[in-house]
């Protein structure tokens, strides 16, 4: 192939941008993901979230 | 309910940002499913199509440099309307969506810059020229690092929203003129050859290999830019809570 270097380090750039960023994307949410989960059971939730259920939380949480 | 009222409600539907979680979860698996199909079959059209009798193998860089172009664009015209969307309706979505965007754009316009670097050197014998497509477009990647540095700056989000939306509206004017510089001066960039009234001037044999890729790179947009703006929805739903819970406990004390 003439011009190797150029085509495949374009290629490779390319690569390294597409999946740094899809990489980061998808962790960011992991741990955003894993951040709610946490407050969620330490029992910090929106006041506009409908628990699943009420009542059994309501036990739980001693209210 | 007329059928403009319930096209305007099923819009409104979206701005609900729980609405907009739940569809993201139903959506990204297939977004990204599509994207990696039209990446394989991109990336093979692009590397079994045949060279340029002129450019030679170079020509494959053109299908990864005028897809990231075309994205730092659109990037910027979504963000444009998003902002219009934060400054004239207070859509709550709009800002999450400008914010979301700004690195995807970031990241693909570095992207273009790079490999049309990588391109020009072997096809007009130099790496850089300060012309007008080529400057036009650093200017665009330097004002997204300005936008994503000014929206992190300014910790009250509805505040940070405002101010970054104006900015995003004053930068929209380097869209056209990225656009049309290759018209309006003389550049070393070739003008418009795909785009154009009187239909494309590059051979089939180059367009289908440019077009698969393009829908590739696109799609992987839109798949990246629904991830980020559900993060970004979850990172203020957590900052919330966290003042929520920080407020109970010092009623408690």
């Amino acid at each position: 192939m003439t011009h190797a270097f150029y085509v495949y380090t374009s290629y490779g750039f390319a690569a390294l941008v597409t999946i740094a960023v899809t990489l980061w994307t998808w962790a960011d949410g992991r741990a955003r993901s894993r951040e709610l989960a946490a407050l969620e059971a330490a029992g910090i939730r929106r006041r506009s979230a409908h628990p699943r259920d009420n009542s059994s939380d309501n036990a739980k949480d001693g209210e | 309910m007329s059928e403009t009222s319930l096209a305007i409600s099923k819009f409104s539907d979206l701005a609900n940002p729980t609405r907009f979680l739940a569809l993201a979860a139903r959506v990204i698996p297939w977004l990204a499913g599509i994207t990696a199909l039209c990446f394989l079959v991109g990336l093979y059209l692009s590397f079994t199509t045949e060279g340029d009798y002129q450019q030679g193998e170079t020509v494959r860089i053109m299908y990864v440099h005028v897809p990231s172009a075309w994205l730092a664009m659109m990037c910027y015209t979504i963000m444009s309307v998003s902002a219009i969307g934060t400054l004239v309706w207070r859509h709550p979505l709009a800002d999450v969506s400008a914010k979301a965007a700004a690195p995807l754009g970031a990241a693909f316009t570095l992207l273009a810059l790079v490999t049309g670097s990588l391109w020009g050197k072997p096809m007009w014998g130099t790496w850089w020229v300060w012309d007008a497509r080529l400057t036009s477009v650093f200017i665009l990647f330097l004002m997204y690092l300005g936008l994503i540095a000014l929206s992190r700056a300014i910790d009250d989000p509805s505040k940070a929203a405002r101010i970054t939306a104006v900015l995003i509206l004053v930068g929209f004017v380097n869209i056209p003129i990225i656009k049309f510089s290759v018209e309006w001066w003389n550049t070393l960039h070739q003008s418009a050859s795909v785009l154009r009234l009187d239909g494309p001037a590059i051979d089939p044999e180059f367009l289908r290999p440019l077009f698969i890729m393009a829908i590739a790179f696109t799609l992987l947009f839109f798949t990246l830019h629904i991830m980020a703006m559900r993060n970004e929805i979850w990172r203020r739903r957590i900052a919330a809570q966290r003042r929520l819970a920080a407020r109970m406990a010092s009623r408690e004390e």
